[in-house]
């Protein structure tokens, strides 16, 4: 959508402009909650440790970041559980149905 | 309920503060309107030399908050325009001469007969900015499309919520259409996505705007000019008109796509 009125517009893509947006985008939204990104990195470290104490987090697909909608400052986070392997005999029938992707595989996961 | 006080603010300096609160208060006077120009920058005295009333300054700010003068004796009429005044900012004064509360005093009194009171904010977010914001019913924000100029109007944005200032407007300054056709400057759009507040006017880069401060005309006295046409726009949307996108006619239609950037106002 933005490519579309980006061409819609004549603008080029290629220009300093989208670069000042996304530099932009990235530093105001620490300015506005006064915490650099350093910090942030810390925080998600010790966020996800607190959660992998009690559930196992598929941390290849841990998703966390800042997002801003109309001045409102969220902290997202997506953070996938690995699937438990229970008891293997009665889950042999629905595994057919599942999706390949569905159940990461635990041994991956420290 | 009597006048409407409005600030005029950006947080970094350099970006047009100056000139656009001298332009407004040309062009609400050419509307009809009274309206007195405050200038809160003390110690860097600008407004009266961009509107050519330098050389009438008796009394200032700082006299009147002192007692020195009386609020009659402080106002400078213009020229020209017989229902605009300026209040000029004292120069061999700090900003701690002058607190929040005696702007708000100073305006409850310039309520009465004046339609606007226009104040020109210093640079900065400190007891200047303080001061200029107090009194305020509206508050527009200037920036350039520039990283460092966007950058410090969400400072000042944030710091206008905390000061219980909400809804701010915006008014992008000296946007260089053709710069953004080549993807080199920011977009208005992309201004107002990144600070999420209502646009309440785009100036485009004018090559006008320098002479008419040299000369003490402000552009908005110019005919033909595009800043000035911008400015005469904005004021009209200050007094409540819903005034679409004129600046759109020009440029290819570039702008006319922005209409939906202003929203209503609430």
């Amino acid at each position: 959508m933005q490519d579309f009125l980006s061409r819609l517009l004549g603008r080029s893509a290629k220009g300093t402009g989208n670069l000042a947006k996304e530099r932009l985008q990235f530093v105001l939204i620490h300015d506005r909650i006064n915490l650099p990104p350093e910090r942030m990195e810390e925080m998600k470290r010790e966020i996800l440790a607190v959660i992998a104490k009690y559930v196992t987090i598929d941390d290849h697909n841990v998703d966390i970041g800042l997002q801003s909608r109309d001045r409102l400052n969220l902290l997202v986070a997506e953070v996938p559980f690995v699937k438990p392997v229970e008891s293997p005999a009665p889950a042999v029938d629905e595994n057919d149905d599942l999706p390949p992707d569905s159940a990461p595989d635990s041994s991956k996961t420290t | 309920m009597g006048g409407k006080v409005i600030t005029i603010t950006s947080g970094k300096g350099g970006v047009g503060k100056t000139t656009t609160t001298a332009n407004l208060g040309v062009a609400l006077a050419q509307l009809g309107k009274k309206v007195v120009m405050i200038d809160a920058d003390i110690g860097l005295r600008n407004l009266d030399i961009v509107l050519g009333m330098e050389s009438r300054i008796v009394y200032d700010l700082v006299d009147l908050v002192e007692g020195r003068a009386k609020l009659r004796q402080a106002m400078i009429r213009h020229k020209q325009f017989t229902d605009l005044f300026l209040i000029p900012a004292a120069q061999s004064r700090d900003k701690t001469a002058v607190s929040p509360a005696d702007m708000v005093q100073i305006t409850d009194q310039l309520r009465q007969e004046f339609d606007y009171m226009l104040i020109d904010s210093p640079a900065g977010i400190e007891r200047g900015f303080r001061n200029a914001v107090a009194p305020a019913d509206d508050v527009l924000v200037v920036t350039n499309p520039e990283v460092s100029a966007v950058r410090d109007a969400d400072r000042i944005i944030g710091l206008l919520e905390a000061e219980k200032k909400p809804n701010p407007r915006l008014i992008l300054n000296r946007l260089k259409i053709d710069m953004v056709r080549r993807g080199d400057m920011m977009s208005p759009e992309d201004v107002v996505d990144l600070l999420s507040i209502k646009l309440i006017g785009i100036v485009p880069e004018d090559e006008n705007v320098v002479p008419s401060s040299n000369s003490g005309e402000p552009v908005t006295m110019m005919e033909n000019s595009r800043a000035g046409a911008a400015y005469k726009e904005i004021a009209r949307r200050l007094t409540g008109e819903d005034v679409p996108m004129k600046s759109a006619q020009d440029e290819g239609g570039f702008l006319r796509r922005l209409g939906r950037l202003f929203g209503g106002r609430q």
